[in-house]
C-alpha cells in the first residue's frame, strides 16, 4: 500500500521514481488521448495535468464478485504504464490486494473515506445482494450498507465490471440473492459504469486518466458506460465483418469456415449487440480479443449478457422455448377454436330455424 | 428500460407472446371458418371437386395472359414483393437459424447480399403498391385503413431488416429490437387482418377450384 | 329494425358457409376483380367492383362469424347492414352485376365472388331491395310460370303454327319419351323455329321427346333475384312434370341462367337428387353427335364466331361442346380473343335484362362485346342462349353493327344432311 510519503508526490514524482521515461510517458498520454477520442492537441495537457496529479485516494470495495475484475486489471506480465498508472493512485482499501487485515483493514477504510471525504475515488466491482444481506458481507458489514457509506463521501464512483455495472452472473435468472447493480443503489454521485466481464484494463486506466487530467467524469452513453470505450460495437470494428456481409459463417469450430476465419454469428457471435473496445484495443497488451482467438463475442459488457439465450446461440434465435410454446398454444387454441367454430354452427343454424319461407309478398317493400 | 432490455424481451418473452397469439390465431380462425360447413352438392357431377380444388391451389398462381395485361402493375408487383418476402423471411441465413432453433428445421440459405437486394427490390415494390392503391380510382375505392395498416405491417419487418443489416441510425440492440419487434407485431395481426390470407388462401382457392371443376371447368 | 330488414340480415346469415368465410378472410383488396369485370372496365366506375358489390354479406360474416367482429359487435363498433346500405347496394348488386363469374376465374386468392353476390342477393330480395323489372318477373314466373307470362295456349299456338308450317307433330305430355325439352319464353315467343329445329334434328336421330305442358318453362327467375325458396318451388314443378312423363333426360335449351338452375341449383334447392338426368341441348347434340347420330351435308362458309353464354360455358362446364358441333358446319369459324371460359359477358345475364332500371348500362357495357366482334369481324354471331342472342342484337342495333345473331342449334338444323 502506498506509504504516507508516497501521497504527497504527483504522479510524474511516481512515475520517474519508477524509470518510466519521458518519452514512454507521452506515448501513453497520445495513446490515451486516441482511445478517448480526443484531439491530439490534448495530449500536452493530459501530460500535464497527470504530471501534476496528486496521487488520489482510491477506496475499491468488492462485493458478490469473483475477482476476476481485479485480475484482470492487476494481471502479471510486462509492465505497464497502466500498471504504472495505478501504482499512482492512493489505493487505501482493497481488501484482496491489501497487506492489512481485519480491524486493521476496515480502519484504514474508515481513515480514507474521513481524510478525504468529499473527495476519494469509490470503486466497486461485484453486485450487491438485497435479498438476504447475510449473503455477502464484509467485517460483518453487509454490502449494501458498506457501499451506502462509503458511497456518501465519494467524489465519484467506478463500478468496474458487468456485476457492479449491471448485476452479472449474481442477478443471472433466478437471481438467488437479489443481486442489484451500484446504478440501482445508488443516484446521487456520478457513476462510471466499466463493464464487462472482466473490463479491459486499459479502460479503467483511461478512465482514471480522463478523471485526472478533467477532474470530471467522460462522456458516457445511455448505459452509463464511457463513450470514448463503449462507442463502437464489436461488430463495426470486427475484422471479420467482411465475411458477415457476404453471409460467409462458420458453422462449427472446426470446420473449413472456422479455419478460414469466417463470421462467428452463427456460433453465438453477440458482437452486433455489444458495445465494447476489445476489438480496437484488444487484450494481453494487445495481442488480440477472443474473436481473433475464433470465440464468438459473448457480450460480456452488456446487461443481462447472462441471460441472452446462450453463448452459443445466434442473436436470431429466440431465447424462450419457442417450439414448446406454440405446441401449448396450438392445444389450447384448438380447444378454443372448436368452441368458436360451435358457436358459428349454432348461430347459422338459429338463423336456418328463424328462416321463414319467403313469398312474393316479401319481396315488395 | 435499455435497448439491450428491450431486445432481451423481444427476443424472450415477446417472441413467445408473438408466437402464442399467432398460433392460436391462425388455429382458432381455421376453425372459426370451416366448422361453418358447407352443403354437399346434391347435383350430379361433371368433375372432381377435391383434384380441382387441388390443382386451383396451384394454377390461380398464374394469372391469364389476359388478366395479366389488364392488371399487369398489381401482378408484377405483388409477385416482386411476395418472392421477396419469401426470400428474406425463408432463405437469409439468420432466419434460417432461428427456424432451425424453433423446429429443427433448415435448408442452405441463400448469399447475404442477394438477400440483401431482394430486400430492397421488395421495399420499392411495396411502396410501388401503396403509390398504385392512392393512384387507382378502383383501389382508392376499396383501400380501407385495414389495408394501410397491413401494408405498415408487411414493409415494416423489411425496413427495418434491412437497417438493422447495415446499421444505419441506431444501436446495434435497438436495431435487432426493433425488427424482431416488428415482425411480432407482423406475427400478431397476421391471423386477424386480411393477412390471414397467408393460410386461407389454399382455402379460398380449394372451394373455387372445387366449386367450378364439379360442373367440369378447371377455375 | 323493421321486418323485412331482420329477414335479409337473418338471410344473409343463412348464406354464410365455409367457402364464404374463407373467401372474405382472403380478400387482399387488389383490385384485380375490376378488370375481370364490364361492368367496372366499360364504366370505369368502381363500385362496380365485384367484391365490392358483395359488402352487405361481409359485414354480416364479419360481425356474426369471426372472433374480432363478434368483439367489435359487443363494443358497437362493427359496420351494420341497415336500409341505407341495402338501397345504395342495390344497383350495384343488381343492375351492375350479371353473375356472369369472370371475377371468380382471376380473383388470386380464389374468391368466388359471383357465388357471394348470388348468395348477396338473398339478402336484399328478402329485404325488400329487388330491382322492380325483376320482382315482377318473380311474380309471373310464380303465377303464370312464365317471367314474361308466357301461358300454355301460347306455346301450344305456336307448336300449332310449327306442325302446319313442317308438317310434323311436336310431342306434347309423351309419358317415356326419353328427353322432355323445356323452353324459354324467349324462344317460345322470339324464335319458335328453336322448337322446329330440335324435332327436325331429334327426329333425324331417333330420339324421342316430348314437352310438358304443366313444366315448359326453363328460365327460373328465383336464382336471379335471390330467392332460393321461390327458385326451389319452379325447379319442383319441372322435376314433377319430368316424374310424371317418366322422362329419361329433362333438356335445358339454349339459355345461360336456365341451365344453371336446373341443372346446378336445382337438386340443392329442393334438398334432393333428381331421378333423371339435366343436360344441355348442346351436350345432348353432342353426344348425338358423338354417336353418328348427327350428321350434316352442307357447310356454313360464311365467317362465324361464337359467343359463349357464361351460365352454359364458365359457370355450366360447357365449353367444348359447341366447339364440336360448330366444326359439323362450320367451314370459317374464328374464336373471339378471351374464348372458352374466360369469355366476356354480354352484359344482360342474371336478370340484367328484366330489370328496366339496368338498361341504359347494359347497352353501356356492351362496348366490350362490340370491340370483341370488331377485332374478329364475323359475318355471323352464334350463341346458344335466347337471352343473350335478344342483347346481342340490342346491343349490335344500338352500336349500328350489321352482325345477324343466329343460334347454334338452329343453325346445325339447317344443315342437316337429308340422308
Amino acid at each position: 500500500m502506498a506509504s504516507q510519503s508516497d501521497k504527497e508526490k504527483t504522479l510524474g514524482d511516481v512515475l520517474r521514481s519508477h524509470g518510466v521515461s519521458r518519452r514512454s510517458f507521452m506515448k501513453y498520454c497520445a495513446t490515451t488521448a486516441s482511445m478517448m477520442a480526443l484531439s491530439p492537441a490534448m495530449i500536452p495537457m493530459i501530460a500535464e495535468a497527470l504530471e501534476k496529479a496528486k496521487k488520489p485516494s482510491v477506496i475499491w470495495l468488492s462485493f458478490q464478485e469473483c475477482t476476476g475484475c481485479t485480475e484482470s486489471l492487476t494481471r502479471a506480465g510486462a509492465s505497464t504504464i497502466e500498471n504504472l498508472i495505478f501504482d499512482s493512485i492512493s489505493l487505501d482499501y482493497h481488501h484482496t490486494l491489501q497487506a492489512a487485515a481485519g480491524h486493521g483493514a476496515e480502519a484504514a477504510r474508515e481513515e480514507a473515506m474521513r481524510e478525504h471525504h468529499g473527495k476519494y475515488l469509490l470503486v466497486v466491482d461485484g453486485s450487491i445482494p438485497m435479498d438476504n444481506p447475510g449473503y455477502s458481507t464484509i467485517a460483518g458489514i453487509s454490502n449494501y450498507d458498506m457501499l451506502m457509506e462509503a458511497a456518501a463521501g465519494a467524489a465519484a464512483i467506478i463500478a468496474v465490471g458487468t456485476c457492479a455495472t449491471y448485476g452479472g452472473l449474481p442477478k443471472a435468472n433466478p437471481n438467488p440473492t437479489g443481486a442489484v447493480s451500484v446504478g440501482d443503489l445508488i443516484k446521487d454521485k456520478p457513476i462510471i459504469n466499466v463493464p464487462g466481464c472482466p473490463p479491459i484494463p486499459v479502460v479503467i486506466t483511461g478512465v482514471l486518466t480522463h478523471f485526472l487530467t478533467f477532474g470530471n467524469l467522460p462522456e458516457l452513453d445511455d448505459l452509463g458506460r464511457p463513450m470514448a470505450f463503449y462507442g463502437q460495437s464489436i461488430h463495426d470494428r470486427c475484422y471479420r465483418r467482411p465475411f458477415y456481409d457476404k453471409g460467409l459463417f462458420a458453422e462449427t469450430f472446426d470446420d473449413e469456415g472456422a479455419k478460414k476465419g469466417w463470421c462467428l454469428y452463427k456460433l453465438g457471435c453477440k458482437g452486433p449487440t455489444t458495445y465494447n473496445a476489445c476489438a480496437t484495443t484488444k487484450w494481453n497488451n494487445g495481442t488480440s480479443f477472443p474473436i481473433e482467438a475464433g470465440h464468438p463475442c459473448l457480450g460480456c459488457s452488456e446487461p443481462e449478457f447472462w441471460d441472452g439465450g446462450g453463448f452459443y446461440k445466434a442473436l436470431s434465435i429466440p431465447t424462450a422455448d419457442i417450439g414448446e410454446t406454440a405446441l401449448y398454444a396450438a392445444a389450447g387454441a384448438a380447444a378454443v377454436g372448436v368452441a368458436l367454430g360451435a358457436m358459428n354452427r349454432s348461430k347459422k343454424g338459429s338463423a336456418a330455424k328463424a328462416h321463414e319461407k319467403v313469398t312474393l309478398e316479401d319481396l315488395e317493400k | 428500460m435499455s435497448e439491450i432490455a428491450l431486445l432481451e424481451w423481444v427476443r424472450g418473452p415477446g417472441f413467445q407472446i408473438a408466437t402464442i397469439i399467432l398460433v392460436v390465431g391462425v388455429i382458432i380462425r381455421i376453425f372459426e371458418i370451416l366448422m361453418l360447413g358447407r352443403k354437399s352438392n346434391l347435383a350430379e357431377a361433371k368433375g372432381s371437386e377435391f383434384a380441382s380444388g387441388m390443382r386451383t391451389i396451384v394454377t390461380r398462381s398464374v394469372p391469364t395472359a389476359e388478366s395479366f395485361k389488364r392488371s399487369s402493375l398489381t401482378i408484377v408487383a405483388g409477385y416482386v414483393f411476395h418472392f421477396g418476402l419469401f426470400v428474406t423471411i425463408f432463405l437469409y441465413a439468420p432466419h434460417i437459424l432461428l427456424i432451425k432453433g424453433v423446429t429443427g428445421l433448415a435448408w442452405p440459405a441463400l448469399p447475404t447480399p442477394v438477400v440483401d437486394i431482394v430486400a430492397v427490390v421488395s421495399i420499392i415494390a411495396l411502396l410501388v403498391v401503396l403509390v398504385h392503391r392512392f393512384n387507382n380510382k378502383v383501389l382508392r375505392y376499396l383501400t380501407t385503413s385495414g389495408d394501410l395498416f397491413a401494408w405498415f405491417v408487411t414493409i415494416a419487418p423489411l425496413v427495418t431488416g434491412y437497417i438493422a443489416f447495415h446499421r444505419i441510425g441506431m444501436s446495434g440492440p435497438a436495431l435487432l429490437a426493433v425488427h424482431i419487434l416488428s415482425v411480432e407485431l407482423l406475427m400478431v395481426v397476421l391471423p386477424f387482418t386480411k393477412l390471414a390470407h397467408a393460410f386461407t388462401i389454399f382455402m379460398a382457392r380449394w372451394y373455387n377450384g372445387a366449386i367450378s371443376g364439379y360442373r367440369g371447368v378447371q377455375s | 329494425m323493421s321486418a323485412s330488414l331482420e329477414k335479409g340480415i337473418n338471410a344473409l346469415k343463412e348464406q354464410v358457409d365455409s367457402s364464404v368465410a374463407a373467401f372474405f378472410s382472403s380478400c387482399v383488396h387488389c383490385g384485380m376483380c375490376a378488370d375481370a369485370c364490364l361492368f367496372q372496365t366499360e364504366t370505369g366506375n368502381p363500385a362496380s367492383t365485384p367484391i365490392a358489390k358483395t359488402e352487405p354479406l361481409r359485414r354480416i360474416w364479419k360481425s356474426e362469424y369471426t372472433l374480432l367482429g363478434r368483439l367489435g359487435k359487443i363494443f358497437g363498433l362493427s359496420k351494420k347492414v341497415d336500409e341505407e346500405l341495402l338501397a345504395e347496394w342495390e344497383t350495384m348488386v343488381y343492375d351492375n352485376c350479371t353473375m356472369c363469374g369472370r371475377c371468380s376465374m382471376v380473383c388470386p386468392v380464389g374468391n368466388d365472388i359471383a357465388l357471394m353476390i348470388r348468395k348477396t342477393r338473398e339478402g336484399m330480395a328478402v329485404a325488400g331491395y329487388a330491382p322492380e323489372g325483376l320482382i315482377g318477373a318473380m311474380n309471373r314466373a310464380i303465377k303464370i310460370g312464365s317471367p314474361m307470362g308466357v301461358k300454355l295456349p301460347a306455346l301450344l299456338a305456336q307448336i300449332k303454327h310449327i306442325e302446319a308450317d313442317t308438317g310434323k307433330t311436336i310431342p306434347v305430355d309423351v309419358v317415356g319419351a326419353e328427353y322432355m325439352l323445356l323452353l324459354s319464353s324467349m324462344e317460345i315467343m322470339n324464335f319458335p323455329k328453336f322448337i322446329e329445329a330440335i324435332s327436325k334434328i331429334f327426329d333425324k336421330a331417333g330420339a324421342t321427346w316430348t314437352i310438358s305442358t304443366e313444366a315448359f318453362e326453363a328460365t327460373n327467375t328465383g336464382i336471379q333475384i335471390g330467392v332460393n325458396d321461390l327458385a326451389a318451388e319452379l325447379v319442383q314443378r319441372t322435376v314433377d312434370a319430368a316424374e310424371k312423363l317418366k322422362v329419361k333426360t329433362v333438356i335445358s335449351p339454349e339459355c345461360g341462367h336456365a341451365y344453371m338452375a336446373i341443372r346446378w341449383e336445382g337438386p340443392n334447392l329442393i334438398g334432393k337428387p333428381y331421378s333423371f338426368q339435366v343436360r344441355h341441348i348442346l351436350e345432348v347434340l353432342d353426344s348425338m353427335r358423338a354417336e353418328g347420330r348427327i350428321k350434316t351435308d352442307s357447310k356454313e362458309s360464311q365467317k362465324l364466331t361464337y359467343h359463349a353464354p357464361c351460365q352454359v360455358a364458365r359457370r355450366g362446364g360447357v365449353i367444348d361442346e359447341p366447339r364440336r358441333l360448330l366444326d359439323l358446319f362450320a367451314d370459317n369459324f374464328v374464336e373471339m380473343l378471351d374464348a372458352g371460359k374466360m369469355n366476356w359477358c354480354c352484359g344482360a345475364g342474371g336478370g340484367v335484362s328484366s330489370n328496366e332500371r339496368a338498361d341504359e348500362v347494359r347497352l353501356e357495357v356492351f362496348k366490350r362485346k362490340k370491340a370483341q366482334l370488331e377485332e374478329v369481324k364475323p359475318d355471323a354471331l352464334v350463341s346458344a342462349c335466347a337471352n343473350c342472342r335478344i342483347h346481342l342484337e340490342d346491343g349490335l342495333e344500338e352500336y349500328g353493327m350489321d352482325i345477324p345473331v343466329i343460334s347454334l342449334t338452329e343453325t346445325l338444323a339447317e344443315h342437316l344432311a337429308d340422308d
